[in-house]
């Protein structure tokens, strides 16, 4: 099923509709990918996710979430209980002093049962392996703690897309790899929607698919391995190959025949192969 | 895990009085400030005294603890005292003990100091044993329980709860964010530790300016996330935090309905609070 489509969308801050950050985006995303959304600062990727759960509404064109136009006042609820998002900023993003409390923000919210409610917590919090934190105080906690709960108080809420709009820019790497573990294991295990809007290429190549953004518009679109292959236009985007791709593309350069790989393991494999045949 | 609140003065505790209701506690604290202005003699203070003893006793907070709430109004105490001492005056005919010009100290004046300082002694120690024992949290949610019925008058109650917890939840963030911003201001050269008043006030304009900026964009931040979560305000809104009336506030009722009964009994037993012996002339000050 369609999960997200974009119609020619079209979306400026700027009240005489110059400048527009998001322009003529179109396209559609399935339910149980996993989207990467690359682009450099200023491409309009962050637009791109808010204009998703009705955050912010296009100037024209139509985005639309399981067939509920954001544009319909009456369906905004719902397609933010379908649509849940996650930001850069940890600190900004929890409302209470505890734990549970803030995991259970978004099923009050909703009107869940309050037993219903306690249970959502165990399962949101199991599912980001926060289950020995519930009584602990956010502010206490690491970067990628903070985010994990943030991932769990939007899965209580039991959405079908998880959008995480930069939500790994703040933390260490060892934070950005817990929060991406626990996505990663979100899109396998129970088949939920990842939009992932990043500046980090690596991590675009865990998703299914990535999509670059350049001045607004949608310039690249496809799997991570073939973009990563189109190393030339990547870079008149601003972007970088991921570092094992790169370190393989010198090595192409310096005249080493090896395989195209983009990960670390990928590329110790390709040299491993080349080495036996030597 | 932890239960670390760390601001306010909460002490972390497993006790009989951290377990009860924080609504009941609330109310208990307002009848206990009933029962001290009730009382007229000092069997009354004792009696709310001994009590004060019991309930320390059972948050097993140390007593220093609790003492240690008095010092920051200890001026306030001994101001007022001093004032009554000298200046007391009741309309009737006193015992003085000492004139000079204006200022008279009579028996009636030290003993009517001595009962307003022990007034806010037990005032200031048996309030401070409600932050000591319920967390900033608990204590929003037994307000915004114990103001319920103002919804009725159209009295935004949620909205009002929410606003202190969210401002609770935001005291460590603006803390740490403060002393970023004191750091990077001193790593320019800002000077924050010399100076009079009025320069040392000056110096900190530089740090509550971008302090004041980037609450603003917390704010907006905090504000989208809680629309992508589905908030829209009380209504229709479930509430996942009980709080339950247990057998222990039930202990407290009785034992507060026992303590204003006690109190009003010594009223009408000794009467007023000049129901003291005189010592020099060997008979009752009435």
């Amino acid at each position: 099923m369609e999960a997200v489509r974009f119609d020619n969308v079209i979306f400026s801050y700027r009240e005489d509709g110059k400048e527009p950050a998001v322009n003529g985006v179109s396209l559609s995303i399935e339910e149980g990918e996993f989207v990467a959304v690359l682009g450099r600062n200023g491409s309009g990727k962050s637009t791109l996710a808010k204009l998703i759960n009705a955050l912010l509404l296009p100037s024209s064109g139509k985005v639309t979430v399981f067939g509920m136009d954001t544009a319909n006042e009456k369906q905004t609820f719902e397609i933010r209980k379908s649509a849940g998002m996650v930001f850069q900023n940890p600190d900004n993003q929890t409302v209470a002093s505890i734990v549970e409390d803030d995991v259970a923000f978004g099923p009050e919210n909703i009107g869940v049962p309050r037993e219903e409610i306690g249970k959502r917590i165990d399962f949101a919090l199991d599912a980001v392996g926060m289950r020995e934190y519930r009584t602990a105080t956010p502010s206490r906690l690491s970067g990628g703690q903070k985010q994990r709960i943030a991932i769990a108080g939007v899965l209580a809420i039991l959405p079908k897309i998880m959008i995480l709009d930069e939500s790994t820019a703040m933390l260490d790497p060892k934070g950005r790899r817990e929060v991406m573990d626990v996505v990663r294991k979100l899109n396998r295990e129970r088949g939920m929607t990842v939009i992932l809007i990043t500046h980090f290429v690596d991590e675009a190549l865990q998703a299914d698919r990535a999509i670059v953004m350049h001045r607004g518009e949608v310039v690249m679109d496809g799997q991570p391995e073939e973009i990563f292959s189109r190393s030339e236009e990547l870079e008149t985007y601003n972007l970088t190959l991921p570092r094992a791709a790169y370190v393989c593309k010198k090595l192409q350069e310096a005249g080493m025949p090896v395989k195209n790989a983009f990960t670390a393991e990928e590329l110790a494999e390709a040299i491993c192969e080349l080495l036996q045949k030597v | 895990m932890l239960n670390d609140v760390t601001f306010g003065q909460y002490y972390p505790a497993e006790s009989f009085v951290h377990r009860m209701d924080p609504r009941a506690k609330i109310v208990f604290v307002i009848a206990y400030i009933v029962a001290i202005f009730l009382a007229e003699n000092f069997f009354g203070l004792a009696a709310v005294t001994l009590f004060l003893i019991v309930a320390v006793l059972f948050s097993r907070v140390p007593f220093g603890r609790v003492l240690r709430s008095v010092k920051m109004i200890l001026f306030l105490i001994i101001f007022t005292a001093v004032l009554n001492l000298f200046f007391y005056s009741s309309g009737k005919e006193l015992h003085i003990l000492w004139q000079w010009k204006f200022i008279t100290i009579s028996w009636e004046a030290i003993i009517n100091m001595i009962f307003l300082a022990m007034r806010l002694f037990l005032l200031v120690m048996g309030t401070s044993i409600l932050t000591l024992t319920t967390t900033p949290v608990a204590l929003t949610d037994g307000i915004e329980s114990l103001l319920k019925p103002l919804k009725y008058i159209k009295f935004p109650v949620h909205e009002l709860a929410l606003i202190m917890s969210i401002a609770l939840r935001f005291i460590p963030t603006l803390m740490d964010e403060t002393n970023r911003i004191v750091s990077a201001q001193k790593a320019r050269g800002a000077n924050f530790e010399t100076g009079g008043l009025i320069k040392r006030a000056k110096a900190m304009i530089p740090v509550l300016v971008p302090l004041l900026v980037s609450a603003f964009r917390r704010a907006e931040d905090l504000g989208d996330a809680m629309d992508a979560r589905c908030y829209s305000g009380a209504k229709g809104r479930t509430k996942y935090k009980k709080l339950t009336f247990s057998w222990r506030d039930l202990i407290g009722l009785i034992l507060f309905a026992g303590l204003i009964a006690g109190i009003v009994l010594l009223n009408i037993y000794f009467g007023g609070k000049f129901a003291v012996f005189d010592w020099i002339n060997g008979n009752f000050l009435v």
